[in-house]
């Protein structure tokens, strides 16, 4: 028996490392200066919220998540729990991290819908639109997010930056995918009485439309956020810091109780927002419930 | 012939395909084929085929047809929600297909409006604004609009809900709200598919008279879908009949009741029968006077007078029926003439909630007293007059 029967023939030789990193190498070249820009305005971006950020007083953010998870909620207990996790994190020592965590999710978050909101609209359209976009969205979410980490990098340097990019292009895919599927949904008789009382196209879609699929988009932006934050500690390998960075130190030091306060914090933070903006969307609900 | 200035709407041999191969099946459906033929060969669906009628200013002109029958694809070309794939639609005159971007939205805006079958309303809007939707998208000032609004609200008998959201209305409120926005444009034509078959027989009722009277006042030209014969024949001033995507007898309702086109037409309106469709539960009402047996005479003439009625129910301690107590009676057993058992008449009409009507009109006519709606227990379920039985059977 040959060889080539059992064992894959190396004679087959597909190669697209090098044009990849050819490209990669002429994007670095050539388009230096676009990157420059957005370089400069993202981190324009971060330095922005990074300061009001930091500018907030720690006993302001927990007395506005009680109030938010009580108005949310009607429940004083779920409004203590939540402000208690909160300020665990501030005992464990955690508070400056968790801001610069908290800067970098909410930048991404802002640029997620920035292009994720439209992108969705426009995906709900077209089905020929829908059809070439659904495999981009599907694998900017299965690729393993350290392939993209690498040339973001490159591009954009080290720290917050590429994170951001980074991070966007794992977390957008959710609020593409529900903007488009919230539109698409509704209500067929819905959309033809905004046609046949005379809307444009313009109108059908802002005045019926994108307001009739609102608790579905939130989900989404939902989606998009809990995405986000589960990209802190795969982005601390490009030197973002931050919770995530505590976390890598601790792997690379084999100190747990560091890893578990650092994880813990992340875990808090996501469930607080988690249940805020969940809150969000079941108000949405029941306002378009039928 | 007909005054042409009369004639608003005019269909002319309107088909409309769904599919791929059109123009095979076109030419097949042109030479006779049927449409289950085409269907299987082509896989192309026949929704309407080569149908043409006049509507005439004022008038109500129903389509009535079973599901699949191509009436809702006919209504949806009238407003070009679909577009046909031959033939014409024209507006005084004018064909619509013509119709640039402009003249099209110009049309909907101001010449015709559209009821839908499910509503159709916009959840996130409360009433008001769901009224004032069409004046919106053409551009009425806020004001203007909302006053507008307002008055069609009263008009429908909604006062008073403007600031509601659609979630807190019934289905028979939710289509007054449904038929409120399509006149709030002040429309030629009202496009309605169905309106009324998501609803209770009693509340459907309700609002074809509600339509009727609103048809006098504002003299609307009513294009009006309905799978109901009764419904049809009820409203319109002409009645269209379809069966495949085609119109089988167009005519008034007395002559088609008269002179049914062929069997098909026949069967249709021998379903007309109210009676077999509706049962008592649907007519009957709480009786106004009901009474206890231990109360006494005084008790009972003092309900009676309260109430306004010369007679009571009277019933036992678990709410059994016992009978019916008249004025004169009760006045009797107060002076002491009689006993309030012997004054109780026992022998009275009972008929139970599933009792279809059609059954109670023998029973009904002769009955003295309003037959009593009883379950298996004897408990006391409501009362059917005679004059909710005959009306219901118009």
């Amino acid at each position: 028996m040959p060889d080539w029967f059992i064992e894959f023939p190396s004679k087959i030789n597909l190669n697209i490392k090098d044009p990849i990193d050819n490209f990669i190498d002429y994007l670095v070249r050539e388009w230096d200066p676009f990157f420059d820009a957005i370089t400069r305005f993202l981190r324009g971006l971060l330095n922005n919220i990074g300061f009001i950020v930091d500018r907030i007083p720690w006993w302001l953010l927990i007395v506005l998540v009680f109030v938010l998870t009580w108005r949310m909620s009607k429940n004083i207990g779920k409004a203590i729990l939540y402000s208690a996790l909160l300020f665990s994190i501030g005992a464990l020592g955690l508070w400056s991290l968790m801001n610069t965590t908290l800067t970098i999710i909410i930048a991404s978050v802002i640029i997620s819908i920035l292009i994720g909101f439209p992108v969705g609209v426009l995906v709900s359209s077209s089905d020929k639109l829908n059809s070439f976009v659904r495999p981009i969205l599907d694998t900017m979410q299965t690729m393993p997010t350290f392939v993209y980490l690498i040339p973001a990098a490159m591009l954009l340097g080290l720290g917050n930056v590429p994170a951001v990019i980074a991070t966007t292009v794992y977390a957008v895919p959710p609020l593409i995918r529900l903007t488009s599927h919230g539109i698409r949904q509704v209500d067929r008789e819905v959309i033809e009485a905004a046609i046949a009382f005379g809307s444009t196209k313009w109108q059908s879609l802002i005045k019926v439309k994108i307001p009739q699929a609102i608790p579905t988009i939130m989900t989404g932006i939902n989606q998009t956020i809990m995405m986000a934050i589960s990209m802190v500690v795969t982005c601390s390998m490009i030197g973002v810091t931050g919770l995530g960075q505590e976390v890598l130190i601790s792997i690379n030091r084999l100190e747990a109780g560091r890893g578990f306060s650092a994880g813990i914090s992340i875990v808090i933070i996501a469930i607080i927002i988690d249940r805020l903006t969940q809150g969000l969307v079941e108000k949405g609900e029941a306002a378009i419930e039928e | 012939m007909k005054n042409n200035e009369n004639i608003v709407l005019e269909v002319k041999n309107l088909s409309k395909l769904f599919g791929k191969n059109k123009t095979p099946a076109f030419e097949m459906i042109k030479n006779g084929g049927d449409k289950g033929e085409v269907a299987k060969k082509l896989g192309v669906t026949v929704a309407i085929n080569d149908v043409s009628f006049q509507v005439e200013r004022g008038k109500i002109f129903v389509l009535i047809g079973l599901s699949g029958s191509g009436k809702s694809t006919v209504v949806r070309c009238l407003n070009l929600l679909q577009k046909p794939t031959s033939g014409d639609v024209l507006f005084e005159g004018k064909s619509i297909l013509s119709f640039d971007k402009k003249e099209l939205l110009e049309y909907r805006r101001r010449k015709v409006s559209m009821v839908f079958q499910s509503f159709g309303l916009m959840s996130h809007r409360n009433v008001l604004e769901n009224v004032a939707y069409g004046l919106e998208v053409r551009g009425t000032k806020k004001a203007e609009r909302e006053s507008r609004a307002r008055e069609i609200i009263q008009m429908v008998g909604l006062e008073g809900w403007e600031e509601m959201s659609i979630s807190q209305l019934s289905g028979g409120m939710r289509q007054r709200v449904g038929i409120a926005r399509a006149l709030a444009n002040d429309p030629e034509i009202l496009l309605m598919d169905e309106p009324f078959s998501a609803l209770d027989p009693l509340v459907r009722r309700d609002m074809q008279f509600e339509l009727l009277s609103i048809q006098k006042k504002l003299n609307k030209t009513v294009v009006f879908i309905t799978h109901d014969i009764n419904e049809a024949f009820k409203l319109g001033d002409m009645v269209a009949i379809m069966k495949d995507g085609k119109i089988i007898q167009l005519d008034t309702p007395e002559n088609m009741a008269a002179n049914p086109a062929n069997e098909y037409v026949e069967n249709f309106i021998t379903s007309a029968d109210k009676g077999q469709i509706y049962s008592v539960k649907h007519i009957m009402q709480t009786p106004s006077c009901m009474i206890r047996i231990r109360d006494g005479a005084n008790n009972a003439l003092k309900q009676m007078r309260d109430n306004g009625v010369s007679s009571a129910y009277v019933v036992g301690e678990k709410l059994d029926l016992i009978g019916i107590l008249t004025l004169d009676d009760a006045m009797k057993v107060r002076s002491g003439e009689i006993t309030m058992q012997d004054a109780v008449i026992k022998d009275i009409l009972t008929t139970t909630k599933d009792t279809l009507i059609s059954d109670l009109l023998s029973v009904a006519a002769s009955a003295k007293y309003p037959i009593a709606v009883v379950d298996e227990e004897n408990h006391l379920k409501g009362i059917v007059s005679k004059a909710s039985v005959l009306s219901s059977l118009v």
